[in-house]
C-alpha cells in the first residue's frame, strides 16, 4: 500500500504523532464533524491539531504530569474526542468511562485509576463526579464541556473545557518547548489508553494498551478492508468501548478518515442518513431494531408498496447474498435485481442510512441468520467479527467473499489462533493487551508467559474453510444431569433471532431439563397487539397476555425442533419457560452496560421463580426491587404463568451405547 | 423600609430594592407594576383591586383556586385586556391602552394553557414565527431571498437552533406539531416564546396536564431560562407543589382578590391561603 510512504520521516510511535503527520498531509481534509444548531460542523486536521494542542497546552498549565490518568466521560463529541491525544501529549493516561454509568459505578473506576483531572460532557456528569468527590482523594480538577447549568458552581476545581483551551493559547510561548518534550518522548511501548471491561462477573478490570497495541491492530485491520482516508464513519458507541477507540481513534488517525459525532442520540437515525458512513459498525441489537421497524412500517404500507416489497425482497434473498460475494447469477436474474435496486433496494437503504456502506460489522453478540441475510440481500457488505478489549478489538473477522451467519470469520492478519481440550479459545496478537491495571492474578489468569490469552469462549475451527465458531462463553458451557452438553447462548441465541422475543436466558447446568425466562420485545408485540386490537397499558401486562404467551410457546417449540437436530446439544431443549414481568436491565445489575446477561445476578434475584420453574408450579407471585435512572428503588409485584412446551424426543442414540 | 427587607426580611443589597437570592441570582429593580387593577366582564368582576410588581430577573408566580382570575390577571400583563380601572406600570412607564401585538413589542412573549401552535407546520417553522419580531425586510425582499432577507433568515435560523437545542427538541425539528405528544407540545410553545427574546415571559398554566416526570423537566427548563438568558417570569401554575419549589415569590388570588403576596414559605403559612385553598368550616 502507497498510505505506508507516510510514516518515511521517521517511525510513528504515538496517537499524537499521527495526529501531526494527518496535519501536514491533509491540513485541510475534513477530520471531524459534529451536528450542532441543525447544522455539521466540521474541523479539518490543521484545525484539530491547533484544538488539541491548545487543551493540551490547557492540561500542562494545570499541571497535569506524566503518568497521570484523565477520565473521559461524556457521549461522542469531537471535544472529547481531542481530549485523548491531549492527554497522552503531555504524558498522561486517558481513560474514557462509560457516560451512561451511575455515580457509584463511576466512583469504583474513578479511584481504582485514581484519576486526577476528569474531562466531563455536561451537568449531568459533573453532578455524578461531585457526588462522589469526597470518595476520591487523588481528584484535583475537573473540566466540562457544555457550561448550561454550570455557573453557579464552586469553580475552584472546575473548569470550562473552552477556558482551559484559552488559557493553553495564552501559554504557547511558555508551553510549547515543554508540550514538545513530552509529546516526542512517548514511545511504543507506552500506555495509550486504559480501558474498563463492563465484565459479566465482578468489578470492571482496567485494560492497559500501548501505543503498539493500538497502532498494529489499526493498521493491520485497516489494511484487512483496505479503509482509506475517504471513509467517514459515525461515532455513535459509548466512547469508553475498546470497539469506539479502535474505529474513532485508531484506525481514524492511522488512515485519517473523518468521524462524524451525532446531534444527539435521539436524532441518531437521522444523522445517520445524512452522513451516509462508508464504514459502519453496529451490535446485532440495532441491526436487529432496525429491522423490526422496516418491517412494522411495511404491514403498515399500501398494498402495491407491500406487494412490491414482498416480490423484489424474495428476488434479493435469491440472488442478492450471491452478487455480493461475486458468484455466478444469471442474466435474467441480474437485470431483476437491477431493477429491485431503482425502486427498492435503493431507496431501503438510504432510509436507513446505510447506502454507502462499503465494509460494514458486527460483533458481540450472534447475529440472527434472516437478519444477516436481509441486509447482505440488500447489497450490504456486513461481515461479522470477532474480538475483545483484551485483544485491542480483533481476533477473527470474516473476508470479503467469506462471509456467514453462523461463523465469526478467520484470524485476523498478525493473530495467532489455538483451542485448548477444555474447548476455550486461545490467542495471540500484536494487539494483546499489557496487563490489567493493579490487577496482577486476573492478568496472570489470563495471559500466560508467552502471550497467550484465553478468551473464555468455547469453540471450534471449522474443517475445511477454516473459520472458527463460538458455541457459548466457556464457564457457561455445563452438563446436565444425564451427562449430555449444556450450551444456553447456544438456545438463547435461537430464540433471541425472534423479533418478538428480545432477551432469554436459559437454566439447566446440572439439571433434568432446561428452562428459560423469556423478554418480550416491546415494539414489535406492541404493534402486534396495536394491529389485533389487544390494549395494554405496560409492559408488565402486555407480557402476561395469554395469546403472547401462546405466540412465545409457539417460538420455543421451533426452537425445540431445531435443537433437537443437533445432536451434541439436542438435551438443551427447553421444558418450560415463562415471560418475565420486567425487562432485564443494566441499572438493576441483570445485565452489563453492553447488554450481556449476567447469569448469577438472575440466578439469585429470581430464585423463587426458577424454583417454580422446576417443581411445576403453574402461577406464581412474585415482587422485584427495580432501580429507576437516577438511583432511586422501588418494587413491583406481578402473578406469573408458567408455560409448558412440547419437546422432541432425544436421539436414542446413548441409550444404543449402553 | 425597602419592599425587599418589608416583604423577605432580606438585607438591601442594591439601590434598586433588589437583592441576590440564595442561589445566588440577582433580582433587580421593579420591572413591571401593577397598580389598583380592576377587570369587568359586564356585571362580573374577575380582578378587584390588585396591586404588585414584578422584578426583573426574578420568578414570580400567580396561584389561586380554580376561576380566581389568575389567567385574566395574565391578560392584563399581556395587553389582551384593558382593565376598566387602574394602571399598568412597564420599565417605570404608564402603559397606555395597547393591542397585544404592540405589548409583543415592548418584549413580552407568552404561552397560552390550551397550546395555541399552528398543527400543520413543522416545529422549526413555529419557532420561527416567534422571531417575526426580529424580521425586518420588507414583503418583496422576503418574496426574492435577497440580501437583508436573506441575511436576517440566516441570523434568525441560528437563534432559533440555539434554542432548539437548549430545550433539547433537536429531533423533532422537522416533524409537524400536530402529530407530537402533549407534553412537547408545551415545550414547542415555550421554544417560540422564547425565540421572541423576551425581557418578560409570561406561561400560563405551564405544567398543566403533565406527568411528574414532565413537569420535572419543565421545571427545570423554567429555571435554566431563567438562569441562562436571565429572563424574568411570571407564571400562572395550579400545581402548589411545582410552584412554592421554582418562584422566588408568589401572588396568591381568590375570587378577584389578591389574599397572599410574598415568598412561597410566607404565602404557605398564611392563613388565608390556607382557607382559600382547603376550605373553611362555615358555622
Amino acid at each position: 500500500m502507497g498510505e505506508l510512504s507516510r510514516d518515511a520521516g521517521g517511525p510513528v510511535t504515538s496517537v499524537p504523532a499521527l495526529l501531526d503527520r494527518n496535519a501536514q498531509a491533509w491540513p485541510d481534509r475534513t477530520a471531524y464533524r459534529e451536528k450542532e444548531f441543525g447544522i455539521w460542523q466540521s474541523w479539518s486536521w490543521a484545525e484539530t491539531r491547533t484544538e488539541i494542542r491548545n487543551l493540551a497546552r490547557g492540561l500542562l498549565n494545570l499541571g497535569v504530569g506524566p503518568g497521570e490518568f484523565v477520565a473521559i466521560i461524556g457521549a461522542n463529541r469531537p471535544h472529547l474526542y481531542w481530549s485523548i491525544p491531549a492527554a497522552q501529549m503531555v504524558g498522561a493516561v486517558p481513560v474514557p468511562v462509560y457516560n451512561d454509568s451511575a455515580a457509584e459505578e463511576m466512583a469504583y473506576v474513578l479511584d481504582h485509576c485514581g484519576a486526577r483531572v476528569v474531562i466531563a460532557e455536561d451537568q449531568e456528569q459533573v453532578d455524578k463526579v461531585l457526588e462522589v468527590k469526597a470518595q476520591l482523594p487523588a481528584l484535583e480538577h475537573i473540566i466540562y464541556l457544555d457550561p448550561r447549568g454550570m455557573r453557579k458552581y464552586d469553580h475552584t476545581h472546575l473548569h470550562e473545557f473552552t477556558h482551559v483551551q484559552e488559557q493553553g493559547h495564552a501559554l504557547r510561548d511558555e508551553l510549547t518547548p515543554e508540550l514538545d518534550r513530552r509529546a516526542a518522548a512517548i514511545t511504543y511501548d507506552d500506555i495509550c489508553v486504559m480501558l474498563y471491561t463492563s465484565g459479566t462477573t465482578g468489578k470492571p478490570k482496567g485494560v492497559v494498551l500501548s501505543n503498539r497495541n493500538i497502532i498494529e491492530t489499526s493498521k493491520n485491520s485497516a489494511e484487512f478492508d483496505k479503509l482509506g482516508a475517504g471513509e467517514e464513519v459515525l461515532a455513535y458507541l459509548p466512547m469508553a468501548w475498546v470497539g469506539d477507540f479502535i474505529f474513532s481513534i485508531g484506525q481514524a488517525y492511522w488512515t485519517g478518515f473523518c468521524v462524524n459525532c451525532p446531534e444527539s442520540v435521539e436524532t441518531l437515525a437521522t444523522d445517520l442518513r445524512e452522513i451516509g458512513p462508508s464504514y459502519y459498525f453496529a451490535p446485532p441489537r440495532i441491526f436487529e431494531t432496525q429491522l423490526t421497524n422496516v418491517m412494522i412500517r411495511m404491514e403498515d404500507a399500501g398494498r402495491l408498496k407491500k406487494w412490491l416489497f414482498d416480490r423484489f425482497m424474495a428476488h434479493a434473498r435469491k440472488v442478492g447474498g450471491d452478487l455480493l460475494d461475486g458468484r455466478p447469477v444469471g442474466g435474467m436474474d441480474r437485470l431483476k435485481y437491477r431493477l429491485g435496486e431503482f425502486l427498492i433496494y435503493g431507496p431501503l437503504k438510504d432510509t436507513l442510512g446505510l447506502g454507502r456502506v462499503r465494509v460494514g460489522y458486527t460483533a458481540g453478540e450472534a447475529i440472527g441468520p434472516e437478519i444477516f441475510d436481509f441486509y447482505r440481500s440488500l447489497g450490504i457488505n456486513l461481515k461479522q467479527l470477532y474480538g475483545q478489549t483484551e485483544a485491542s478489538v480483533f481476533i477473527t473477522q470474516q473476508p470479503d467473499g467469506e462471509v456467514r451467519s453462523d461463523t465469526v470469520g478467520v484470524a485476523s492478519p498478525g493473530v495467532e489462533l489455538k483451542i485448548a481440550e477444555s474447548g476455550e479459545v486461545f490467542y495471540r496478537s500484536p494487539g494483546v493487551f499489557q496487563s490489567y491495571y493493579k490487577n496482577a492474578d486476573s492478568t496472570a489468569s489470563t495471559k500466560d508467559a508467552e502471550g497467550w490469552v484465553a478468551t473464555g469462549d468455547a469453540g471450534f475451527i471449522e474443517e475445511g474453510s477454516g473459520h472458527l465458531r463460538i458455541i457459548d462463553r466457556a464457564k457457561d458451557v455445563g452438563k446436565m444431569a444425564d451427562g449430555s452438553l449444556f450450551a444456553p447462548k447456544y438456545v438463547e441465541n435461537k430464540l433471541k433471532f425472534y423479533p418478538n422475543i428480545l432477551e432469554a436466558v436459559v437454566f439447566g447446568n446440572g439439571r433434568e431439563m432446561c428452562t428459560a425466562f423469556i423478554n418480550i420485545d416491546l415494539t414489535a408485540v406492541g404493534n402486534w397487539a396495536e394491529r389485533n386490537n389487544i390494549a395494554y397499558s405496560s409492559y408488565q401486562e402486555l407480557a402476561g397476555h395469554p395469546q403472547v404467551l401462546e405466540t412465545v410457546r409457539e417460538h420455543v417449540e421451533a426452537v425445540n425442533r431445531s435443537v433437537a437436530e443437533d445432536e451434541m446439544l439436542s438435551g438443551c431443549q427447553i421444558h418450560r419457560f415463562l415471560i418475565l414481568h420486567k425487562e432485564l436491565d443494566a441499572d438493576d445489575g441483570e445485565m452489563t452496560r453492553t447488554r450481556k446477561v449476567r447469569r448469577k445476578v438472575i440466578e439469585e434475584k429470581f430464585h423463587d421463580l426458577i424454583t417454580a420453574l422446576y417443581d411445576g408450579t403453574d402461577r406464581i407471585s412474585t415482587r422485584t426491587e427495580v432501580t429507576y435512572e437516577d438511583g432511586r428503588k422501588g418494587h413491583i409485584s406481578a402473578t406469573l404463568t408458567l408455560c409448558d412446551a412440547a419437546v422432541q424426543p432425544v436421539a436414542s442414540k446413548k441409550v444404543a451405547a449402553e | 423600609m425597602s419592599l425587599a427587607e418589608q416583604v423577605l426580611g432580606h438585607e438591601r443589597d442594591n439601590e434598586d430594592g433588589g437583592w441576590i437570592t440564595a442561589d445566588g441570582r440577582q433580582i433587580g429593580a421593579v420591572m413591571m407594576e401593577m397598580k389598583n387593577i380592576t377587570l369587568r366582564f359586564g356585571g362580573v368582576v374577575a380582578i378587584k383591586d390588585i396591586s404588585f410588581d414584578i422584578r426583573k430577573g426574578e420568578i414570580r408566580a400567580i396561584i389561586g383556586p380554580n376561576g380566581a382570575g389568575k389567567s385574566s390577571m395574565l391578560n392584563v400583563i399581556s395587553g389582551f385586556y384593558n382593565p376598566q380601572e387602574g394602571d399598568v406600570f412597564y420599565l417605570g412607564e404608564k402603559r397606555p391602552k395597547m393591542r397585544p401585538y404592540e405589548v409583543a413589542r415592548q418584549g413580552i412573549a407568552r404561552t397560552f394553557q390550551n397550546i395555541a401552535l399552528f398543527e400543520g407546520m413543522s416545529v422549526l417553522d413555529n419557532v420561527m414565527t416567534g422571531r417575526l419580531n426580529h424580521m425586518k425586510a420588507g414583503v418583496l425582499a422576503q418574496a426574492l431571498w435577497k440580501g437583508r432577507a436573506e441575511r436576517e433568515e440566516i441570523e434568525n435560523r441560528e437563534k432559533v437552533e440555539k434554542i432548539i437545542d437548549f430545550l433539547e427538541i433537536q429531533n423533532i425539528r422537522k416533524k409537524p406539531v400536530g402529530s407530537l405528544p402533549y407534553g412537547l407540545k408545551k415545550r414547542v410553545e415555550l421554544a417560540r416564546a422564547l425565540a421572541a427574546e423576551p425581557s418578560l415571559l409570561l406561561l400560563d398554566e405551564p405544567m398543566a396536564g403533565m406527568n411528574v416526570e414532565e413537569k420535572e423537566d419543565m421545571s427545570r427548563f423554567i429555571l435554566d431560562v431563567n438562569d441562562e438568558f436571565g429572563t424574568t417570569i411570571a407564571l400562572i401554575e395550579h400545581d402548589m407543589g411545582v410552584v412554592m419549589d421554582l418562584s422566588d415569590r408568589v401572588v396568591v388570588m381568590d375570587y378577584g382578590k389578591k389574599i397572599g403576596d410574598g415568598t412561597p414559605d410566607e404565602v404557605r403559612n398564611n392563613q388565608d391561603v390556607i382557607d382559600a385553598y382547603l376550605g373553611v368550616a362555615h358555622d
